[in-house]
C-alpha cells in the first residue's frame, strides 16, 4: 500500500524526442493517495497504457521519477516495485489449475503452504472462484480467467497498486456490469491503491474516485466524475465525457463576454484578453427550448428512452438538447436558451480564466 | 430444417477420391496382393496365405532390425527434441539477426538427402574427412566403415545435424506465438525463468512439440537414404535399418512375399507408435 507520486514524468520511444509529438506522453506531474481508486481514461493512443507500464515497471520513463511513498522506484524492474497488474486480455497458466495459479504468486515468493492455502481460499472466496478451485484455469470463461488474474494480484499481501489495462475488453456485455461492481465492491474492502486504464467513460466513471483524462499524452483534467461532468477544464473532455458530449459552439468576443451573430450569451467565467479561438461549451442537459435566446432550427430529433435528443442548426454551430419524454419540441424555427450557471468560454480549448491555463 | 439430398456433390470430390485411389489405396492393394502369395519367375503366383507374415514375425533377422531401428529412433528423438526446444529458446525474438538465424536454420533442411549422406561420407572419411582426419589426429581410433560403434555415432550425428532444425523452427514457432501480457504477468508473479519456461513456454508449445515428435518419428522410422548412402547398413549388419533390410530383402533377392509382408508389419508399426504418441501427448487436453 503506497501512495504514488509521478514528478515531470515524460517518456518517448524514440531516442531522441525533437518535437512535441514525440513524446508519447508528455511531461506530467501527479499524487495518488493510498488506497484510492484512479481511472486513466482516454482515447487509443492517448498514452495511458503508457503510463501505467511507467508506473509497473515495464517501461522505463525517458525523464522523470515515480515514487512509492517516499521510496524512488523509477530504475526497479516489475517485480521488485510490488505491483499486480491485470492485462487486457486474461493471462492464465493453463496447465495449472485455479488454485495454483491463485498460489503461483505466493509460492515463487516462498511463501509457507500453510499461508498460501489461507490466503488463496480468501481470495478465491473474494472473487466466485470458490466453486472451481479445483478445475483447469483454461476451461474458465473470459470473465472467471480475468477474476483469476485479479486473484493473482489480491493474494499477495506486499502489494502497493494493482493496475488494469483495460481489463473489461473482452467480456461479454451482459457481464461486464457484473465484473465492474464486482471491482467496486473489492476495492472497499481490500485497501489497495487501484489504477484502471480504460477508454469507456462509463467504465471510468462506476470506478473510480477521481478520473485522470488523457488526450494526445497529456493529462488534460484531473477530478472526480462530478467534476468533470459540471466543470470540464477542456473541450476535450466536455466532449469525451457525457452522452452526447457537452456542445461546443464557435463565438466572437467583447470585453470578456461571448457574443453569437450579435447575441450575447450568458455565461459563468469571462475570457481574459488572451488572442486565441473563442468557443462556448454547454452540455445538452443545460439547454432548453424558450421563447427568447438564440435562434436555431430543428434538424433531427432521435428518441433516446426517457430523453430525445434534438439537434438543432444554429449561427455557432450544431446544438444537442435533451428534451424530456412528452416535452413539446417546436417543428423547425425555434429558440434556445443556455443555463448561465453551466455555460463556459474555452479559449484555445482551455477554459478561459483558470489559473495556471493559457 | 430439411436437408437437401443432391448426388451431385459426389462429383466434387471424384477428383481427390481418384487421386487417392492411385496414390494410396491401389498401391497398397497391390503390396497386400503379394504379401499372400508365393512368386515365381514368368509372373507365376501360388497362395501361400498368412505364411510370410509369420515367418518374417518369427526370424531374427527381423527382430534384429526392428530393434536397431528402435534405438536408432528413440536416440535421435531423444538428442534432437530437448535440444531443438534449447536452441529455439536462445534464438532471438526480435531484430535483425532473426533471418539470420532462420536462415541458417532452415539450410540442413534444404539439402537433398542423398547429398547429406554423400557429405557425411566424406566428411568422415578416417583419412580424408575432417571429422574422421581430426579425431584420429588427437587420438581417437575412428573408423566408421569398419567399427560399428563408430558407424553409429556418425549415423546419429549425421540425422542430428539434418533435423535438428526442424524441430527448431516448430519450437520457435510457437514461441513467438506467446503474447507479451505471458510474459510481463510472469514477472510480476516473480516467476523464476525455470517457472517461465515450465508453466508459460512449454505448455505453449506443447502442440507444434507433438507435432515435431510425430515428424521426427516417422521420418526416422521411415529413413533410408542417407544411412544407406553413408553406411550401407554395415559394417556387417550393425546400421541395416528397418528400411534397408526391406530393400535388400525385395530388390536384392526378389522374395516379394515376405518384403510385401514385412512392408504391412512395417506399416503397422509406424500407425501404432504414431498412434501411441499421439494420444500420449494430447492426453487430457480435452479436460
Amino acid at each position: 500500500m503506497a501512495r504514488i507520486t509521478l514528478k515531470n514524468l515524460k517518456h518517448a520511444y524514440m531516442r531522441n524526442p525533437q518535437r512535441d509529438e514525440d513524446w508519447a506522453l508528455k511531461e506530467l506531474n501527479l499524487d495518488w493517495d493510498d488506497g484510492g481508486a484512479y481511472a486513466l481514461l482516454g482515447p487509443s493512443g492517448c498514452g495511458k497504457t503508457t503510463l501505467l507500464n511507467l508506473i509497473s515497471g515495464l517501461l522505463t520513463p525517458s525523464h522523470g521519477s515515480i515514487l512509492f511513498d517516499d521510496q524512488d522506484v523509477t530504475r526497479l524492474p516489475p517485480e521488485q516495485r510490488k505491483i499486480a497488474q491485470v492485462f487486457q486480455f486474461p493471462v492464465v497458466y493453463d496447465t495449472m489449475t485455479v488454485y495454483d495459479n491463485l498460489a503461483f504468486p505466493l509460492r515463487n515468493r516462498g511463501v509457507a503452504e500453510l499461508t498460501v492455502d489461507k490466503r488463496v481460499r480468501e481470495v478465491a472466496e473474494m472473487n466466485d472462484l470458490t466453486a472451481t478451485l479445483g478445475n483447469r484455469a483454461s476451461g474458465l470463461t473470459a470473465d472467471g480467467k480475468q477474476k483469476i488474474s485479479l486473484g493473482r494480484g489480491l493474494v499477495r499481501t506486499d502489494v502497493n497498486a494493482i493496475l488494469f489495462d483495460e481489463p473489461l475488453t473482452v467480456i461479454d456485455p451482459h457481464l461486464k456490469f457484473q465484473l465492474r461492481s464486482k471491482l467496486k465492491e473489492l476495492h472497499t474492502r481490500v485497501p489497495n491503491t487501484m489504477i484502471y486504464v480504460t477508454h469507456d467513460q462509463t467504465e471510468a466513471i462506476t470506478f473510480a474516485d477521481k478520473v485522470v483524462v488523457m488526450n494526445v499524452g497529456e493529462v488534460v483534467q484531473v477530478g472526480t466524475p462530478k467534476e468533470l461532468f459540471e466543470e470540464p477544464h477542456h473541450t476535450f473532455v466536455g466532449h469525451f465525457i457525457g452522452s452526447p458530449g457537452m456542445n461546443v459552439l464557435s463565438c466572437d468576443l467583447k470585453d470578456g463576454h461571448a457574443y453569437i451573430d450579435g447575441n450575447r450569451i450568458a455565461t459563468a467565467n469571462r475570457a481574459g484578453a488572451g488572442a486565441g479561438k473563442s468557443e462556448i461549451g454547454v452540455r445538452p442537459e443545460f439547454v432548453k427550448f424558450a421563447g427568447h435566446g438564440l435562434e436555431a432550427r430543428v434538424v433531427k430529433v432521435s428518441d433516446a428512452g426517457r430523453f430525445s435528443v434534438v439537434e438543432a442548426d444554429s449561427a455557432g454551430g450544431l446544438i444537442r438538447l435533451l428534451v424530456e419524454e412528452g416535452g413539446a419540441i417546436p417543428s423547425e424555427a425555434a429558440r434556445l436558451e443556455f443555463d448561465p450557471a453551466a455555460t463556459r468560454i474555452y479559449t484555445d480549448g482551455w477554459l478561459a480564466g483558470r489559473a495556471g491555463q493559457p | 430444417m430439411n436437408k437437401t439430398v443432391n448426388q451431385k456433390a459426389w462429383f466434387f470430390v471424384l477428383p481427390v477420391l481418384i487421386l487417392v485411389a492411385f496414390n494410396a489405396i491401389v498401391p497398397l492393394m497391390t503390396v497386400v496382393n503379394y504379401s499372400v502369395q508365393e512368386t515365381f519367375g514368368d509372373n507365376v503366383f501360388f497362395w501361400a496365405g498368412l505364411r510370410w507374415f509369420e515367418e518374417i514375425l518369427r526370424s531374427p533377422r527381423f527382430h534384429d532390425a526392428l530393434g536397431r531401428q528402435l534405438f536408432f529412433t528413440g536416440t535421435i528423438l531423444a538428442i534432437e527434441v530437448p535440444l531443438g526446444v534449447i536452441i529455439a529458446l536462445a534464438m532471438p525474438r526480435k531484430g535483425p539477426w532473426v533471418s539470420v538465424c532462420l536462415v541458417l536454420m532452415a539450410m540442413p533442411l534444404l539439402i537433398p538427402w542423398n547429398v547429406v549422406g554423400a557429405m557425411w561420407n566424406i566428411f568422415g572419411l578416417p583419412e580424408l574427412g575432417l571429422l574422421g582426419k581430426t579425431l584420429n589426429t588427437i587420438g581417437f581410433d575412428y573408423n566408421y566403415t569398419r567399427q560399428p560403434g563408430d558407424a553409429w555415432f556418425t549415423l546419429i550425428l549425421m540425422d542430428v545435424w539434418h533435423w535438428t532444425s526442424l524441430v527448431v523452427l516448430l519450437a520457435y514457432a510457437g514461441l513467438v506465438s506467446i503474447p507479451d501480457a505471458y510474459y510481463q504477468a510472469a514477472r510480476i508473479d516473480g516467476a523464476s525463468s525455470w517457472a517461465i519456461f515450465r508453466y508459460i513456454q512449454l505448455p505453449k508449445m506443447k502442440r507444434v512439440l507433438t507435432i515435431a515428435v510425430l515428424l521426427r518419428f516417422m521420418d526416422s522410422f521411415n529413413i533410408y537414404t542417407e544411412p544407406s548412402v553413408l553406411t550401407g547398413g554395415g559394417p556387417g549388419n550393425s546400421t541395416t535399418l528397418l528400411s534397408i533390410d526391406l530393400v535388400k530383402i525385395a530388390l536384392g533377392q526378389f522374395d516379394l512375399g515376405p518384403a510385401a509382408a514385412m512392408s504391412l508389419i512395417y506399416f503397422l508399426v509406424i500407425l501404432l507408435f504414431s498412434w501411441i504418441f499421439y494420444t500420449v501427448m494430447t492426453r487430457g487436453e480435452e479436460q
